[in-house]
């Protein structure tokens, strides 16, 4: 039975990935945004029956560089607004980031000590969320890819 | 104006007392926590990005007035049970929790077989 268990062990991944809650509703939070001193509330940013993709990233993220096209691509979608959390970053670096990238967002949110990410449930950067209707859809650890890309334009057709 | 100074240095005390109870319980919250992306680490030890961000959103729940409780299901709402150290007993855990009861009646069986029936 011992031999049983730890056979069964050795087939797991150790590395621990967060139970992905899908119509959950989203956290009502306060944050700034990027580059202005204005405090916007999350219910400002989320509107009902919409759809909303929310990516965390930060510039010194190198996966965020990889996902980085793929946030384009969604951007040109008429019917999905992009939000950025910008994640214990340097205003100016992330500047230099979206420059050099181009820009995806259509808003970007400041989180200066990690503590909005704590409410959405992330761990990490980057991670996505697809939200509808203030709840969210979607929940991707990690960056973004094809396979992700064409399941995020599949649910927001 | 000594009488006002009275309930200054009452209130000063009172808030040292406060802000000291907090940061204890914030210590005792986060030790109980699992850092998700350490390796064996509590939240308390690990000085991961995750876990400063972790301790900070301990500290200001604190600072609301939510519970010891509150908090850990407030985590456990957005991580699962796998933040925490101490899992709750409940259909899942079971057997983690049965299990050394359990042993130690299998093992006291056999002992009692061995050697309280064989001398008798």
């Amino acid at each position: 039975m011992i031999f049983f268990i730890f056979y069964r062990g050795l087939q797991n991944s150790n590395i621990y990935t967060p139970t992905i809650q899908n119509e959950k509703s989203i956290p009502n939070f306060n944050a700034k945004v990027f580059e202005t001193d204005k405090i916007i509330n999350s219910t400002q940013i989320f509107e009902k029956e919409k759809f909303y993709l929310l990516n965390i990233w930060a510039s010194w993220c190198v996966p965020c560089r990889d996902e980085h096209s793929y946030l384009i691509e969604l951007s040109n979608k008429k019917n999905l607004k992009i939000i950025g959390l910008n994640y214990k970053d340097d205003v100016k670096k992330a500047k230099n980031f979206l420059e050099e990238l181009s820009n995806p967002y259509n808003t970007i949110i400041t989180d200066k000590n990690g503590t909005i990410a704590v409410e959405w449930g992330a761990y990490g950067v980057p991670e996505t969320f697809l939200i509808y209707n203030r709840k969210i859809v979607k929940k991707i650890i990690g960056p973004l890819n094809q396979s992700s890309l064409l399941e995020i334009e599949g649910l927001v057709k | 104006m000594k009488i006002l100074k009275f309930p200054v240095i009452l209130i000063f005390f009172y808030s040292l007392i406060f802000s000291n109870a907090n940061s204890s319980s914030q210590n005792e919250i986060t030790k109980n926590l699992r850092c998700l992306i350490c390796q064996g680490q509590s939240v308390y030890d690990s000085d991961s990005e995750f876990a400063n961000s972790l301790k900070i959103v301990v500290k200001q729940k604190l600072d609301e007035g939510l519970t010891e409780k509150q908090i850990y299901n407030f985590l456990e709402d957005r991580y699962g049970k796998w933040i925490l150290y101490d899992p709750k007993f409940d259909k899942n855990t079971y057997f983690l929790w049965l299990l050394p009861i359990l042993l130690f009646l299998i093992g006291g069986a056999i002992i009692f077989k061995l050697f309280i029936i064989k001398k008798n």
